[in-house]
């Protein structure tokens, strides 16, 4: 490892930095034009840049350390990753109790499927740069689908309590009484994703492909491959979405079948 | 053991003990207790906020006591399966809350939760006794709020419940449907020897249909019994 790390600071970061030292010189120039027109910004630019080049270097040697790194460092990353995400999304929920381990089984659920089907197909190296970079991709999608859908799900139950509490009073299923405001859920979830795939391409070259394409592979497979990376947001954010409804489903009736999510209610906690 | 008011002859249909309910620091429901009895026809009145919709949500079971309980037919609402306790208790609320799509699916909605099909000719003749002949193939977003709370109970009926809660059911009704639903409560309940207990606001309505009424104030029942003398009749 320490090997590999000694290589990569070799010329190319010796080259990089200088290259640096240019990108600063011109963010200076014009941070002193901005001043010579009253526009003070100098501090500010200071600190910010000092701290992206930073940040950029520290990442720069952490991937360089994991580059030799193997699938369990790998599905390591991964897990922090949909932890944080589960953090994210549960921030997004807030008053509602037991949003954490909700959003948390939900995404992992989606993206943790998806990336072992696509391990195990061969779709996705278990190297860590390609690993890592796809798979936060997947569960970066897999935690908007999982707030997407349990914020709908959730207004559409605010929007009809009256509508579900009648279907509970003439005896049906709790299940039956939400199920339109469910599968509105999960549409909502895929919307976005749907979009993303009609607009692959025309729009949108994403940023997997364009990496591919600069480091010499073949364009042709790299187009191809970003579709499949594309499909496979889509099939995770879908298991995502599902899950996520399914237990919140479970959350919103008590054991009597009632219906214990009320405007009121969420307002007071929320 | 279980009547404690009332002749001891005659076994009460429905009846809850010392029910209550807070939520959080307020109290919606305290403390009441009440009996009818199968073929009886209940009327609670009271002013608006004194806690009479809580009261019939308790009995439906769409809400949980905090404290107390109801009995059905002497037996502990507890042991019976929420669904079936709707069923056998049906409950008309104060809003219609109609599905949307046509009248007669929202008829045949109950049935078809034990999956029994209604007949045409079934929903025809709910829709007929609630005085909306014709109405079947209707969508419901264009129905009058009258017409809606007709067709919430014709809902409530197809289920054929033992007990009916019907929260201000002629609330957005004008005076001749008034008179043609209270004629069919009374009819109903005549005939399949149903419980019934009605919220109103109108103590006509009340001394028209009730053989007994129980005054709500505050969450409390502060008065119950034969309707000529709580509300007296002169
Ligand atoms: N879930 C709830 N949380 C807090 N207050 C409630 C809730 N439901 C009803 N209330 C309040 O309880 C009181 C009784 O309401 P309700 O039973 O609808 O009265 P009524 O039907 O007699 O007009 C009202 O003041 C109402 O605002
Ligand atoms: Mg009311």
């Amino acid at each position: 490892m320490l090997a590999e790390l000694q290589n990569s600071i070799g010329n190319d970061v010796l080259m990089g930095l200088a290259q640096a030292v240019g990108a600063i010189a011109l963010c200076a120039a014009v941070v002193a034009l901005c001043g010579w027109q009253s526009v003070h910004v100098e501090r500010e630019a200071a600190v910010s840049m000092v701290r992206g080049l930073v940040q950029m270097v520290l990442v720069g040697a952490v991937l360089a350390l994991l580059l030799s790194g193997s699938l369990p460092i790998g599905s390591l990353i991964l897990l922090m990753m949909t932890i944080a995400a589960a953090f994210t999304a549960a921030r997004r929920l807030k008053g509602m109790s037991g949003a954490l381990p909700l959003c948390f089984w939900s995404i992992g659920g989606g993206a943790g499927t998806i990336i072992a089907v696509m391990l195990v197909t061969r779709s996705l190296q278990p190297d860590i740069s390609i690993l890592v970079p796809v798979g936060s991709m997947i569960i970066a999608n897999a935690m908007n689908a999982c707030a997407q859908a349990i914020e709908r799900f959730r207004a559409e139950i605010l929007a009809h309590v009256g509508q579900i509490e009648a279907g509970l009073s003439l005896g049906a299923e709790p299940s039956i009484t939400v199920a339109t405001y469910l599968q509105s859920g999960v549409y909502a979830s895929l919307l976005p994703r749907l979009d993303m795939m009609k607009s692959l391409g025309l729009v949108w070259i994403p940023g997997v492909m364009a990496g591919m394409v600069v480091s010499g592979a073949n364009p042709v497979y790299a187009a191809i491959y970003q579709f499949i990376v594309v499909a496979m947001i889509l099939a995770a954010s879908g298991i995502t979405g599902l899950v996520a409804v399914v237990l919140m489903r479970a959350q919103v009736f008590s054991a009597a079948a009632q219906l214990t999510l009320r405007p009121t209610e969420t307002q007071r906690t929320g | 053991m279980p009547t404690e008011i009332g002749s001891p002859d005659a076994a009460a249909a429905l009846e809850t003990r010392h029910l209550s309910r807070r939520a959080g620091e307020r109290v919606l429901v305290s403390d009441v207790s009440m009996q009818v009895s199968a073929g009886e026809i209940l009327a609670i009145v009271g002013p608006s906020g004194a806690g009479k919709s809580s009261f019939l949500r308790l009995l439906n079971r769409l809400d949980e006591p905090t404290s107390g309980t109801v009995l059905l037919n002497s037996r502990d609402f507890r042991s019976i399966a929420p669904r079936e306790l709707r069923r056998r208790i049906g409950m008309s609320m104060q809003t219609a809350y109609l599905f949307p799509g046509t009248v007669a699916a929202n008829i045949a909605f109950g049935p078809r939760q034990r999956g029994e099909i209604l007949s045409c000719a079934q929903v025809d003749s709910l829709l007929e006794r609630v005085g909306l002949p014709g109405f079947a193939a209707r969508d419901v977003s264009n129905l009058s709020g009258g017409e809606a709370q007709r067709v919430a109970l014709a809902r409530t009926l197809a289920n054929e419940p033992e007990v009916l809660l019907l929260d201000e059911p002629t609330s957005a009704l004008d005076e001749t449907s008034v008179r043609g639903i209270e004629d069919l409560i009374l009819t109903i309940v005549r005939e399949r020897q149903m419980t019934c207990v009605i919220v109103t606001h109108n103590r006509a309505q009340a001394i028209r249909l009730a053989d007994k009424t129980m005054v709500m104030e505050a969450g409390r029942s502060v008065t119950i019994g034969p309707t000529s003398e709580v509300l007296r009749v002169g």
